[in-house]
């Protein structure tokens, strides 16, 4: 209920600014980095549709903070993920994870490819069109010669 | 007084909606000259009735007449002039009435611009367009009519959200509608010829100057949109690939292959079902983005006013609209006989291949959006589906797009040798790989493909013309004749196609920003990107209906100065609420960038960005609008096909 509350509240209040603050930062720029790439990949759970690194809720504040920390810990990235997921579940990834459940989305540049290479093939199969007749013939070629 | 006149103005424009689906379409099909000539004064007739119901509507927002409720849920006495009138279609009720608006707008022209068309397809295009209207109409009737009165009337207005109160804003919606429902008229046409049964080149020639101008127009409002996200919000960023914006970019895809492939009609005579299919699918897009927009279906940070019921009727509207045209192209698309037989490498192969990678990048995009929705309802899992996907996703298949668009236009029709083509191109391959080269040594790899992609458009864009002109391989004159032969068309073709260079450049740019979040208080100072960002002064300034606070930043680069950048924050008292006014200086290369945040102990927290190239990124969509304009300004689109209305009598004489 009192989830609910925040999160009514931190829509009422309307998109906040999305600013941080420069003590956030870690010191090793490698690191912090590693954290704003982190961070871009994660969402933002109580935004509409913000990373962690764009919003500026508190709730976003919190998370970066704490892939700050796992980082300066020494955690992996993919440590620093499952550490996320296992927490908020998969809806904290906005780069979804390659499972039974996600293959379909992530096979569906190569499928729409697929289908539209068959759909290709299929109409190159088919058998010519009926050709047009005389007068169809005539009435074309005298627009085309107009297009000159 | 003047609500009621808005509102009786909507009923009329619904009731001649009505008369204007039945009556054309039923003289069309029984051959009835009278009834099918009726169809141009019933859509000048409706455009009248809403105009005027526009007109009552901006009028009860300019006086604050606050019996209006729309006037009173959105409006406020403190608002300027400005937003009082463009803040009408700020808000749920308004949009669908300018979206309706626009559509009348759509018919009239098609009533007044289609003289050449033959009577008995105008008729049946009116209809179709009378039809998709009654809808919208109803829909804006019954679900959310915008001058419904509330008494007693507040005291003053609840007034808008402060973040759509801005120039940019208050014409994003006009010029997005325009390119939305302007997909209506090729779907109109679309629909026409599955009714008639019958699609020849000349119909390629009529559907192509609307699909343009609608895609000009979306082109023109996605980047708009883009642009206000960048420098509204104060994000710093441009394309977040949120529903919304996915929305807008769907039927931009498709609308793209369209444009293309009505070329492969008019020319060719082939593609014809596939472009019918089109045309359909594009405005089906267009109806689905406004009900994403609406329904709130979908997580977006972008949509206001968010209503179940409204979802509904807008859902029953998109399947009845969609789904009868596609029962329609599915009874009637194999009557539709294709002609022009090609060779995979031809300018009509280069043309589907655009077309099938457009389309598979849009079936990228709409599964990407709705899988969430669909994991939800149907494996029951809670997913998000974000950037980090449609960068990883839709990067590999514009990269054979960008690779085919210079090949394509120096092409030649029907079977082409690819070799030869190549060789034209050499100088745009050098230097597209040199710039590579140059951007691989600096930046990496992502940047330096895109750089190197945007010169080879950029380049073989150029070299198409210089192909077609014979520079330098003719005397001077004969090129000079030749460029004020070649036809406006093809120079459009060659700047849309830079147009997209220059927005790939300016992505690439982007993708090498840098910025810090600093806390500085006045005097201080901090180093970024080459230049010394100074805090001189921290100052409190009033504005119409909100309180500002000016942080005063003095931009210098080795000692000397560059600029003065004044980020502000908005309190809107009124709804309680602060927006950040981003300080952007740009020179064309680069934007500097500033946002005011929080204070904190005499210090303030300012956002400092510095963004190579980013005004690139929307100067590329004009360029590429401008490309489509200059097309549609070609003498033939222009004229359509002015010999087919005689062609029935000659051929009538010569039997």
């Amino acid at each position: 209920m009192s989830r609910l509350l925040l999160v009514l509240l931190l829509l009422a209040a309307g998109p906040a600014l999305a600013i941080s603050d420069p003590r956030e930062a870690l010191p090793d720029p490698a690191q912090e980095q590693r954290a704003e790439a982190l961070g871009s990949q994660l969402r933002c759970l109580v935004c509409q549709n913000e990373s962690i690194e764009d919003s500026g809720a508190d709730l976003a504040r919190d998370l970066r903070g704490i892939v700050r920390q796992r980082i300066a810990a020494g955690d992996s990235d993919a440590q620093v993920i499952a550490w996320m997921t296992s927490r908020y579940g998969e809806f904290v990834r906005l780069r979804p994870h390659f499972d039974a459940s996600t293959a379909l989305l992530w096979a569906s540049p190569v499928l729409a490819l697929l289908l539209a290479g068959a759909l290709v093939l299929r109409r190159r199969g088919a058998a010519p069109p009926p050709p047009l007749s005389a007068h169809e013939q005539q009435e074309l070629d005298r627009l085309m010669r107009e297009d000159v | 007084m003047i609500g009621e006149l808005g509102h009786f103005a909507l009923a009329l424009g619904c009731v001649l909606a009505v008369i204007q689906a039945v009556v054309p379409l039923y003289g069309a099909q029984r051959r009835d000259v009278l009834l099918m000539r009726a169809a141009p004064a019933l859509a000048f007739g409706q455009l009248i009735a809403l105009a005027g119901a526009a007109g009552a509507l901006v009028w009860a927002s300019v006086v604050s007449d606050f019996s209006v409720a729309n006037v009173a849920e959105n409006s406020h006495s403190l608002k300027p002039l400005l937003y009082r009138i463009t803040g009408t279609w700020g808000n749920h009720e308004g949009s669908i009435l300018l979206w309706a608006l626009i559509l009348a707008v759509c018919g009239a022209a098609v009533g007044a611009f289609g003289g050449n068309l033959p009577t008995a397809l105008r008729a049946r295009v009116i209809g179709v367009l009378g039809f998709t209207s009654c809808g919208f109409l109803l829909f804006a009737l019954l679900e959310s009519n915008p001058f419904l009165r509330v008494w007693p009337p507040p005291v003053d207005g609840q007034g808008m959200n402060p973040l759509l109160q801005d120039p940019g804003l208050a014409f994003h919606p006009p010029i997005l509608y325009s390119g939305y429902v302007g997909f209506a008229v090729p779907f109109a046409f679309a629909v026409a010829a599955l009714i008639e049964g019958r699609i020849d080149a000349a119909w390629g020639r009529w559907v192509r100057p609307w699909a343009l101008t609608a895609w000009c127009f979306l082109t023109c409002g996605i980047a708009l949109g883009s642009w206000w996200a960048y420098y509204e919000v104060g994000w710093g960023g441009y394309w977040f690939w949120d529903p919304v914006e996915n929305a807008s970019l769907m039927p931009w895809l498709t609308g793209t292959a369209l444009v293309h492939s009505a070329i492969v009609v008019e020319k060719r005579e082939a593609l014809k079902v596939w472009t019918v299919l089109l045309a359909i699918g594009t405005f089906a897009f267009s109806l689905s983005g406004t009900f994403m927009v609406r329904s709130g279906i979908l997580n977006s940070v972008h949509s206001f006013a968010n209503d179940p019921a409204r979802g509904v009727f807008i859902l029953g509207l998109l399947a009845l609209v969609i789904g009868s045209s596609l029962v329609l192209f599915a009874l009637r698309a194999r009557h539709l006989a294709s002609g022009g037989v090609f060779a995979p490498i031809s300018r009509e192969g280069a043309l589907v291949l655009n077309n099938i990678l457009l389309c598979s990048i849009c079936a990228v995009v709409v599964t990407g959006t709705m899988y969430p929705l669909f994991a939800e309802l149907v494996l029951g899992a809670k997913l998000s589906v974000g950037a980090p996907f449609f960068n990883a996703t839709v990067l590999p298949l514009v990269i054979p797009l960008v690779a085919a668009m210079s090949i394509g236009p120096v092409l030649s029709w029907k079977r082409a040798n690819l070799g030869a083509a190549l060789m034209r191109l050499w100088y745009a391959a050098l230097v597209a790989l040199c710039v590579g080269l140059f951007a691989a040594w600096g930046w990496g790899a992502l940047p330096a493909l895109a750089f190197a992609g945007s010169a080879w458009l950029i380049i073989g864009a150029l070299a198409e013309l210089i192909e077609r002109t014979r520079l330098l391989r003719v005397p001077f004159a004969e090129f000079l004749d030749r460029v004020a032969g070649l036809r406006r068309a093809a120079f459009g073709t060659a700047l849309a196609h830079a147009g997209l260079g220059v927005t790939i450049a300016g992505i690439a740019g982007m993708s090498l920003a840098s910025n810090a979040v600093v806390a500085l208080q006045p005097g201080q100072s901090t180093h970024l990107a080459g230049y010394d960002w100074t805090l001189i002064s921290l100052t409190d300034a009033p504005g119409p209906n909100y309180q500002s606070r000016v942080a005063t930043i003095s931009l210098s680069r080795d000692h000397l100065p560059i600029a003065i950048l004044a980020p502000e924050r908005h309190f809107f008292p009124l709804q309680n609420q602060t927006v950040s006014d981003v300080a952007i200086r740009t020179n064309g290369f680069r934007d500097l960038y500033a946002v005011l945040g929080e204070e904190r102990d005499g210090a303030a927290v300012l956002r400092l960005h510095y963004n190579p190239l980013a005004p690139w990124i929307w100067l590329g969509a004009l360029i590429m609008a401008g490309g489509g304009a200059l097309s549609l300004s070609d003498r033939r689109l222009r004229l359509g096909a002015p010999a087919a209305r005689k062609a029935p009598a000659g051929a009538a004489a010569a039997q």
